[in-house]
């Protein structure tokens, strides 16, 4: 089993938490794991990413290569394009919808919109209102996580099992929260 | 014991298991989590483990020579431009060694990803005659640790561990050992005659050092962490250097066919690596950041082989390494599938929403408008962005401190007005001394301390100096009628504005602090108030 995947976004999105369950799951089913961060300036409201590796192998490298990436994760749309080098041809998108326009030339949505859909294996999850109407505001991007679990290729028993163990120590309340996101997210999944 | 860590969270561990006493340390990317993990840590809290942040780089690394001299084990760590600002006691721990041991973490920052140049630190530990390693995986991150500071008191030598930003920022499952080494008691062998560098004394220790760094080349040979990776192929011979050794394991799945030297522990072991150039029609040397390697390898190799690299031009001459630039070196093919996508702008960092940084800036450009050449020297920090749009507001940003300096200079050759831009801890880092300067002379210059009560690029981290920065500009001279405490708020601008106006205009040193919280750090403090309160 191995899966490269890109998580990106926007500086302050929290593309590392969705790292941190993934990380987690694959740590208790003893896998490889490598996961490359980026810190320092560019979190200052600049696009970020991190590659997260989860292989039954050992892993070399830290880093994806060109066409390597089985999976793109963004918080946001147009920073899903910008890692388009990275994905294999048979590789998933899934994104979510709302635009974080930070930036005076942020191009059309409709541009955008337009360019996700013609890529071959794409979901788009407009997470933000999803989480508002299911009363999880916080956990939009565990909402995006579970779009993304057949592309991960991770049972979803055991991205749960994860929740669990992450949000164990914050409550119950946090817990349901984020394993009704995870639902939420599975069910907007093709 | 399994742990998913990043590098410098397995580096900090493997410190506190090799029986550490101290780490001692200034922040910067992509060193800070190291330091940020010990005072985190139970283990730490328990034994006492030194972990305050240090005021500079320099100041930590004299601290810990300090913690060596009583015979205990001590860490410094910083980004590879902090090996400049600490480079005097560095290099000198070369000729007085360490009692009790002393590792040294650069983390090198290839690309500059957040640095201001792409110095490669393996050369202070050549022109220092230290031994350095090189680790290339987490897991011999952590395990290095131990084998660093074992080796330090065996050679009496400070070890400089020199790591790049993928590793440092990059997670991996790392087994940990259960249990901790002790730690070393206080002792009294530290000699004075190799502690007191006069130059009688220290013409000694220089010869011994010399002599002894063809021991440190003969361990290096034999280390464990320096392996010759035996290939059928002998067209072509590959050394890899630290994580450079993982991105031509990538590009080899079912195994590499040709011999692989992989180095982690410095001095160059020569043996390895004739034996290479003698197998080999030709070298190809893969290593992360400057071509340390290669151009010794110029100087040291006796077979024909054609040697090949960054300066040959089959990799880049600088910048990061990634698998498809290697990939690309070995003569293979990327995997790319589809192009960039045109439509996806740029998304450059920005200062943040409600940061006291904007309205500095916002009250400096308005006040500047009215003169006719003004230059604004910059500093380092998340103020550095007020370099680009929409405030386009700072002339220069060299090193920690530089503003207050180069406005200083820029006045003594006729500039006015000369402003400078500083931050609280850059200040306390290193714009003290500068501020001394201008104040002896009474130089013509407007300083900035934008005071936001924290480290914020990276991370917020606690300031040297907080709460004590007018007390501080008092005691370096500077005119009480000429100090001025504002607060960054736009229902301010009138106030800002005039005192800038007037200090500008008064012809001498003026310092002007705008004082407010980090947004980042205030929106953090905020939220564990609440916790505090919910639980009571």
């Amino acid at each position: 089993m191995k899966t490269d995947i890109i998580l990106c976004g926007v500086g302050g999105q929290g593309i590392l938490s969705i790292a941190t369950i993934i990380g987690e799951a694959a740590m208790n089913e003893n896998l490889y794991i490598k996961q490359a961060e980026v810190h320092g300036m560019s979190q200052r409201g600049g696009d970020v990413q991190s590659n997260l590796r989860i292989s039954s192998e050992p892993i070399n490298s830290d880093l994806i290569a060109l066409g390597g990436a089985d999976v793109i994760i963004s918080m946001e749309p147009m920073e899903a394009l910008r890692y388009l080098p990275y994905l294999n041809k048979e590789g998933w998108i899934i994104t979510s919808s709302a635009p974080f326009v930070n930036i005076p030339n942020y191009p059309e949505l409709d541009t955008i919109m337009a360019d996700l859909n013609k890529m071959p294996n794409v979901i788009i999850v407009d997470i933000e209102q999803l989480a508002k109407d299911n009363g999880v505001n916080r956990s939009a991007n565990v909402i995006l996580l579970g779009a993304a679990q057949k592309a991960l290729g991770i049972e979803y028993d055991k991205l749960e099992d994860a929740i669990r163990r992450v949000f164990g120590r914050k409550g119950d309340a946090v817990v349901e929260a984020n394993i009704k996101a995870l639902a939420l997210g599975r069910a907007a999944q093709k | 014991m399994k742990k998913l860590l990043l590098g410098d969270e397995a580096i900090a561990q493997g410190a506190l298991d090799a029986g550490l006493s101290g780490v001692y340390a200034y922040p910067g990317t992509p060193s800070t989590e190291i330091t940020e993990y010990i005072q985190a840590s139970p283990l730490a809290k328990e034994r006492g483990v030194h972990s305050r942040w240090s005021t500079n780089e320099k100041t930590a690394m004299e601290a810990a020579l300090g913690m060596s001299f009583m015979g205990k084990r001590a860490l410094v760590c910083m980004k590879h431009v902090g090996m400049n600002v600490c480079a005097d006691p560095f290099v000198n721990s070369g000729m007085t060694g360490v009692n009790g041991g002393v590792v040294v973490l650069a983390a090198d920052d290839p690309s500059m990803h957040s640095s201001q140049d792409e110095q490669d630190s393996r050369f202070y530990g050549k022109f220092a005659l230290i031994p350095t390693f090189e680790p290339s995986s987490q897991q011999e991150a952590y395990d290095m640790m131990a084998a660093a500071f074992d080796y330090s008191e065996q050679q009496k030598l400070p070890v400089l561990m020199r790591v790049t930003t993928r590793m440092a920022h990059s997670r991996a499952v790392v087994e940990v050992k259960s249990e901790a080494r002790k730690q070393n008691d206080m002792n009294y062998n530290a000699v004075a005659a190799n502690w007191v560098l006069l130059p009688a004394n220290a013409r000694k220790r220089n010869d011994i050092v010399t002599a002894q760094q063809a021991t440190l080349e003969e361990n290096a040979a034999n280390s464990a962490y320096n392996k010759y990776i035996e290939g059928k192929d002998k067209k072509m011979g590959i050394i890899a250097s630290g994580i450079a050794f993982n991105y031509v394991n990538e590009c080899f799945p079912a195994g590499c066919p040709f011999p692989v030297l992989k180095i982690s522990q410095y001095p160059l072991p020569k043996k390895l690596v004739r034996r290479m150039c003698d197998e080999c029609d030709s070298v190809m040397v893969v290593e992360e950041g400057q071509p340390f390697i290669e151009e010794m390898l110029r100087g040291v190799m006796s077979g024909n082989a054609e040697i090949k690299g960054r300066l040959t031009g089959e990799l880049p001459r600088t910048g990061e390494l990634t698998p498809d630039i290697v990939k690309k070196a070995l003569g293979m093919e990327t995997g790319q599938n589809f192009s960039s996508c045109e439509d996806v702008a740029p998304r450059p960092p920005a200062l943040c929403q409600g940061c006291g940084h904007r309205d500095v800036y916002t009250a400096l450009n308005e006040v500047l408008k009215e003169y006719e050449n003004p230059r604004v020297f910059g500093d380092i920090g998340c103020y550095t962005l007020g370099f680009l749009p929409p405030y386009r507001a700072i002339h220069s940003c060299v090193d920690m401190g530089a503003s207050i300096t180069m406005a200083k200079g820029a006045a003594d050759a006729g500039q006015w007005p000369a402003v400078a831009v500083i931050g609280d801890s850059t200040f306390t880092h290193s714009g003290m001394t500068g501020l001394l300067d201008a104040v002896n002379e009474n130089a013509n210059i407007t300083v900035i301390i934008s005071d936001n009560l924290t480290t914020a690029m990276t991370g917020g981290q606690d300031s040297a100096g907080t709460n004590k920065f007018e007390a501080i500009c008092r005691g370096l001279g500077v005119a009480e009628e000429h100090l001025h405490v504002v607060t960054p708020l736009p229902k301010n601008m009138p106030e800002i504005t005039r005192i800038i106006r007037d200090e500008i205009n008064y012809k001498g040193t003026s310092v002007i602090i705008p004082r407010r919280e980090c947004i980042q750090t205030l929106q953090r403090h905020l939220k564990e108030q609440k916790k505090a309160q919910e639980k009571k």
